[in-house]
């Protein structure tokens, strides 16, 4: 039989396949399951069939999604808010499950928090009822989001069935020039493969391009793979991810650390593995990029302007320009630099992390915001980092209104929205119709890009900002 | 679940690629719970202005009142893993969604709930879209043994997942399916602490 080195994923799948039925759905054991307020349709269904959380020790909770960040007496009382919350912290001291809840010195985004507490390590598999699960992948975890039946399911059984996916590896070779980070890599990756570029595939992250990322910029990474269609997107563990998980709360200790390290060393892609599609390129082409339209692929570089749907041969796709730059409000042909925002956003699962922020604040030193915006760290644990290195100062010295921690205005579920027609600046994940709130009109881009629309009110190239500064 | 074997419809078409789920059913109504049905709240910011009232959205057309299938371009469903994109459109009355690809999460999601996701290639979809018995309000049949939906002389056909096939004729359960392992399972947990010891949250 001849020997085919194998995949990290397949690596981590065969470890976490209990059984594989003859259609070749395996039954797949789940390390960590992560719920939010929204998984109340989840526990809704274990309740109605008479069932009960299999390990609650192996599921935690944490509120992000409705807690208010400008106000947080909002999330105690009758209001809707209060209500979402009240409903987590009762579905998960019922069911015995550990809650970082609103009044938690933890709390924070749940895929921010879970690495900071160190509830995500390499090797694990881990789940959440959200998309952008995707996030844990960068220590090398297997982490995919789920629907409310598929959290009913692990709630019962601490399993899930599954098919292996098909595999791709995306090779990053060169390294970020000055000024760019993760989210250009990812957006010109998006755009390059389309939103559903890497449909039914786990994606693997790799090359130096990718190693010379800090775990924030990796989980930016891993963050958007669910942007280009993935189900997961992954990077293999190194020393890197080893210092990050050290002496984190949740974390294996001293000799125990020591020999989850041993094992986490063999977590990675065999030299002769093959793989289903292979892509690569060279972070030093990287360009600011920044999205014109309603999908995360109408993503261009800072000094492109809008597409001309006149210019596409094929019908359907010049619809689709027409109708996204009919509602983004823009006309054919315009450069990107000459489009004004009215507010702008730092913040998400996807872009609030400590150094998300030293890039936002590197920009905004000494400099006002033309524009109203809120900062909203990824966690209470980054903001009261932020607040000691002195960042807090400078977003409100800079005019914008710096807030607690949650999802806030990435889903506007919380309260806090762009208004219907406003344009915004943000660093979140989607720019989907209405996302930010009904009729809103997000750009998405890097946290240095935000503050440098901030700055300019208009879309900036932040590399102009940052000369002398970085 | 609901199982699906085939259908006679009629069709509603959202000639659209990228309709993700956050179109599908906005954020703001995802606290409701399930036994509320979620129906009014599908496609609701494209079917309803700032104050409520329709826009006269196709979809609400009195032509189409009834349909079952939803003819749509590429990659329907992408975004949020929110399950409630799913009962907006179950609870709607849509049973069958056509598209030349699906957002991952949407379609295993769709699956869990009796909702075909019928992946039609690109072609087949465009084709769908101007036939006459469609556009006319006309009758389409949905076969998922055989995997065709037929319009008038238009026959077209469409790929899914054998398991997820198999699991829709029959309209299996998931739990039922797991707690017959559970053997298997507790075996393997047992062997897997050893293993694996770093795996359990250590405090």
């Amino acid at each position: 039989m001849s020997k085919t080195g194998r995949t990290l994923i397949d690596k981590l799948w065969d470890a976490h396949a209990i059984t594989t039925r003859e259609d070749g759905t395996s039954l797949i054991w789940i390390d960590r399951h992560l719920v939010h307020e929204g998984s109340f349709l989840a526990f809704d269904q274990v309740a109605g069939r008479g069932g009960r959380v299999a390990h609650p020790q192996l599921t935690f909770g944490v509120a992000d999604h409705y807690v208010p960040t400008r106000e947080r007496a909002l999330g105690r009382g009758d209001g809707d808010f209060a209500q979402m919350l009240r409903q987590l912290e009762d579905n998960t001291r019922r069911a015995g499950i550990r809650l970082i809840g609103l009044d938690d010195p933890r709390q924070g985004i749940v895929h921010v928090v879970a690495p900071e507490q160190g509830l995500t390590l390499p090797g694990l598999t881990i789940v959440c009822g959200d998309s952008h699960t995707s996030t844990h992948g960068a220590f090398g975890a297997y982490a995919f989001g789920i629907g409310a039946s598929e959290a009913a399911h692990v709630l019962m059984t601490q399993t899930l069935w599954q098919k292996r996916p098909k595999r791709m590896r995306v090779a990053i070779g060169g390294t970020l020039g000055v000024g760019l980070s993760a989210k250009d890599l990812a957006l010109t990756l998006i755009a390059r493969i389309g939103a559903d570029g890497a449909q039914g595939h786990a994606v693997e992250y790799a090359g130096a391009g990718v190693r010379a990322l800090s775990m924030e910029g990796r989980m930016t990474l891993c963050n958007l793979a669910i942007e280009a269609g993935a189900r997961l997107g992954l990077i293999a563990p190194d020393e890197a991810t080893f210092e990050f998980l050290r002496g984190r709360a949740f974390a294996p200790k001293g000799d125990a650390f020591q020999r989850a390290v041993e094992d986490w060393r063999g977590l990675r892609s065999d030299e002769d593995a093959e793989f289903d599609a292979e892509l690569s390129f060279d972070a030093s082409d990287v360009a600011p990029t920044v999205t014109w339209g309603v999908s995360p692929e109408h993503a261009a570089t800072i000094d492109a302007s809008t597409p001309d749907p006149a210019s596409f041969a094929d019908e359907s796709r010049a619809e689709a320009v027409r109708d996204a730059l009919a509602y983004m409000g823009l006309a054919p042909g315009t450069p990107l630099t000459a489009i004004r925002i009215d507010r702008v956003f730092i913040g998400s699962c996807t872009n609030a992390r400590i150094e998300d922020l030293r890039a936002a604040a590197a920009v905004l030193a000494g400099r006002k915001s033309v524009v109203p915006g809120l900062v909203s760290p990824g966690s209470l644990v980054v903001k009261r980092q932020a607040e000691e290195e002195g960042l807090s100062q400078i977003f409100q010295d800079a005019g914008l209104e710096w807030v607690d921690s949650g999802c806030s205005m990435c889903v506007a579920m919380n309260g806090d929205s762009v208004p219907a027609g406003e344009r915004c600046a943000s660093t979140t994940n989607r720019n989907f119709k209405g996302r930010q709130g009904p009729g809103s009109r997000t750009h998405l881009m890097s946290p240095a890009m935000a503050a440098a629309a901030a700055v300019t009110g208009r879309l900036t190239d932040a590399r102009d900002l940052l000369a002398g500064r970085v | 679940m609901e199982r699906f074997t085939a259908l006679e419809t009629k069709a509603i078409t959202l000639p659209q690629a990228n309709i993700d789920t956050d179109q599908l059913i906005p954020a703001r109504f995802l606290k409701h719970p399930r036994s509320e049905g979620y129906g009014r709240f599908l496609l609701h910011d494209l079917r309803r202005d700032a104050s409520g009232s329709p826009r006269d959205h196709p979809i609400d057309h009195p032509t189409r009142a009834g349909a079952a299938l939803l003819i749509a371009r590429r990659n329907f469903g992408c975004g949020s893993s929110r399950e409630g994109a799913v009962y907006a459109l179950a609870d709607f009355g849509v049973r069958c969604v056509a598209a030349p690809s699906f957002g991952d999460i949407f379609a295993s999601n769709a699956v869990k709930n009796g909702l075909l996701p019928a992946r039609v290639s690109e072609a087949d979809v465009e084709a769908l879209l101007t036939s006459q018995v469609v556009a006319g309000g006309g009758r389409v049949h949905i076969d998922l043994s055989a995997q065709t939906i037929i319009a008038g002389n238009l026959v077209v056909s469409f790929a899914i997942d054998p398991v997820w096939k198999t699991q829709l004729l029959n309209g299996w359960d998931d739990v039922d399916l797991t707690r017959a392992e559970q053997a298997r399972i507790d075996r393997f947990r047992a062997e897997d602490a050893s293993t694996r010891p770093w795996a359990t949250p250590h405090e």
